[in-house]
């Protein structure tokens, strides 16, 4: 069984700070949505309230379309995995598993078979009666997944559950985890700073700046079509051209910066003419202007800053004329590159591979 | 070797004064304070009370007369056994236990309050209302708890204020005064204790145990109290000991009736003027005590190093 979660004009405040402020968020039951952000950005606060630990100030929270305006985190259709994972030290590993069965006095011949099949999905068959400290950093994320399934939740809520796991691990996890939520098919809620864990995971993303969603899309949408200043800064690298709009067509608009008029991808409605605003090119939309038959919509002058080899990609740092710094990044072909600092070189970009959008706060570098 | 060795990275770390002057105040501690005082008894305990002319005479040797004469009273005694001084032996361990059990009760809820509900400053105020009683005397405030338990004590006003009693109720021969002095008495040592190892309780496992549908009941059975059990056992060790061996509640807030056997230890010594007798009562309630709190522990299997924590 699985679980939809609405978030109706949501207000979280803590005296005069304001966690969340006004979140309208459709969850759809199954779906594995991330809630992505800096720190501080209220995506924990906003899944304390949807687990129960918090009542929103203001607003409405569904599970299943059921209003769970007063009613605690222990009779709500939810599981919550910590960020440090709160296992009981105390409990041997197949009672952490099924402590949520011993709540509801299950016998315990029955909360063991249910223990050992819990742990053939997580891969740990026969470690049940080890105690908790005795397992991997891995293995325990994997026993805490499990003690939260055993509850049968309609809803898994995950508060940032990779971030003590090292690199490798971590990577390995969201595969796992992503494995695991298609096959036992309930809904997951996923909290993270980590735009990789987002977009490789979720079927929708909602990106969060001081209490405000700033867009809800699936990962390709959030990386492609960002729809505010914040969001496209925050997820991926991006290279940032300030200036205002002179011309606003169906879907481009010509932002005039100080580098030359800049055509770029706009949505309808979101610019007006004099607005200041934005243009971002990904790098590696950004292209080498290398002989003169090449043509792209926009094209900017730069001087070599350096060059750093990634094995299968180049970086290339570049300077504008003012000293405005850009980031060029394309695959190794076999070519060497190799510019010497200093030297001056075109680039060139597709306004369908840029966009415009007002100006507005940007993530912190 | 490693003794030697362990000695030697000491002096190493501390310089040689301040190893010297550590050693010697923690060797002065135990030798002078601890051991030498309880072998003195415990070597008192085993001779015969003799004026001093016979001291170190003919006559000064080792006898079980003072352990005979707990176990069965004078050679002149109708009945076989002592009952007068067993039954209030046992009777103060009874109560010893008693008081421990109710301190236990009394204080997890405060400290589970104070580790893990009360906010900054309500959580100071609260812990400094539990100390600030404690800069009273120990006898004046068993002399005060006396006057609120007394006849015409406020607490008997009350009751009868509120018609529960329609006259005065005597708390302390019914004891509830002495009990409630001695619980009282030892409540800081059973606070901090429990507090410090709540504290140390990651709090999202409380929430983890809630979110899985655990009542609160069984979040305490399951998560907390497993996690506090060397503090449950520090804070009772202590207060088992102390209760067991108090005399100044027991001397003020006793009832007419009621003999705490420490009491009987001091007479013993003073009025009795028989240290030797004394002594052998004391190292029984001591032992008996140490006894008591190790098979507890056994028990309740908690190690003895965890007491340390």
């Amino acid at each position: 069984m699985s679980a939809g979660v609405e978030l109706d004009n949501v207000w979280v405040r803590f005296g005069e700070f304001v966690a969340a402020r006004d979140v309208n968020i459709e969850i759809k039951g199954g779906e594995f949505f991330s809630f992505l952000g800096p720190s501080g950005c209220g995506k924990t606060t906003l899944l304390r309230t949807v687990s129960g630990f918090l009542e929103p100030s203001d607003g409405q929270v569904r599970i299943g379309g059921r209003n769970m305006a007063g009613i605690g985190p222990n009779r709500r259709p939810t599981a919550l995995i910590f960020q440090n994972l709160a296992l009981f030290p105390l409990m041997s590993v197949w009672e952490n598993i099924a402590f949520a069965l011993e709540v509801k006095g299950v016998s315990k011949t029955e909360r063991r078979k249910r223990a050992d099949e819990l742990l053939e999905l997580i891969a740990l068959s026969g470690q049940g009666d080890k105690q908790v400290s005795e397992l991997s950093g891995g293995q325990k994320q994997r026993v805490a997944i499990a003690r939260a399934l055993a509850a049968e939740p309609e809803v898994l809520l995950l508060d940032e559950p990779l971030s003590a796991l090292d690199l490798k691990l971590r990577q390995h996890m969201r595969t796992e985890l992503r494995t695991i939520q298609q096959r036992v098919g309930i809904t997951f809620i996923y909290i993270t700073h980590d735009q990789g864990e987002a977009l490789t995971m979720s079927d929708h993303v909602a990106v969060m700046r001081e209490g405000i969603v700033e867009q809800v899309a699936d990962g390709n949408t959030i990386y492609d079509r960002p729809g505010t200043a914040f969001v496209a800064s925050f997820v991926g690298e991006n290279n940032l051209l300030p200036g205002h709009v002179i011309e606003v067509g169906d879907s481009h608009a010509v932002v005039s910066t100080d580098y030359g008029p800049v055509r770029a991808r706009a949505t309808a409605g979101g610019l007006t003419k004099g607005d200041e605003a934005y243009v971002f090119v990904r790098p590696e939309s950004l292209k080498f202007k290398d002989d003169e038959n090449s043509r792209f919509d926009n094209e900017l002058d730069a001087a070599i800053v350096h060059e750093e080899f990634e094995g299968n990609l180049w970086q290339v740092y570049l300077a504008l004329p003012d000293e405005r710094r850009m980031t060029l990044s394309m695959v190794n072909d076999g070519r060497a590159l190799s510019h010497p600092p200093g030297t001056g070189i075109k680039l060139g970009f597709d306004a369908d591979l840029a966009v415009a959008l007002p100006k507005g706060p940007l993530a912190a570098e | 070797m490693g003794v030697i060795r362990y000695f030697q990275q000491f002096f190493n770390r501390n310089g040689l004064v301040l190893s010297t002057l550590l050693l010697g105040a923690v060797s002065f501690w135990i030798v002078f304070l601890i051991v030498l005082p309880q072998v003195f008894m415990l070597d008192f305990s085993f001779r015969f009370n003799l004026p001093p002319a016979d001291l170190g005479g003919p006559k000064d040797v080792y006898t079980l007369s003072n352990y005979e004469f707990l176990m069965f009273g004078s050679p002149n005694n109708p009945e076989p056994l002592n009952t007068v001084d067993l039954s209030v032996f046992l009777r103060t361990l009874l109560a010893a236990v008693f008081v421990t059990l109710f301190d236990l009760m009394l204080c997890y809820p405060i400290a589970f309050y104070l580790a893990k509900s009360a906010q900054g400053g309500y959580a100071r105020l609260m812990v400094l209302s539990l100390i600030v009683p404690f800069w009273v005397n120990e006898i004046l405030r068993a002399f005060a708890f006396r006057i609120l338990f007394g006849s015409t004590g406020i607490i008997n006003a009350f009751l009868i204020w509120t018609g529960l009693l329609s006259e005065p109720m005597d708390f302390i021969q019914a004891d509830i005064a002495l009990y409630a002095g001695l619980g009282y008495a030892y409540i800081l040592l059973m606070i901090f204790p429990l507090y410090n190892a709540i504290e140390s309780l990651d709090t999202n496992q409380i929430e983890a145990a809630r979110d899985m549908g655990a009542p609160w009941w069984r979040i305490h059975w399951r998560v907390v109290i497993p996690f506090a059990k060397p503090g449950i056992t520090s804070g009772c060790t202590m207060v088992f000991m102390l209760s067991a061996g108090a005399l100044a509640a027991p001397q003020i807030l006793g009832g007419p009736s009621s003999l705490w056997f420490t009491q009987i230890i001091y007479q013993w010594f003073n009025t009795g003027g028989n240290w030797p007798r004394g002594s052998a009562y004391a190292i029984v309630l001591l032992v008996t005590c140490i006894a008591f709190v190790l098979l507890m522990m056994r028990l309740f299997k908690v190690k003895l190093g965890a007491i340390g924590r």
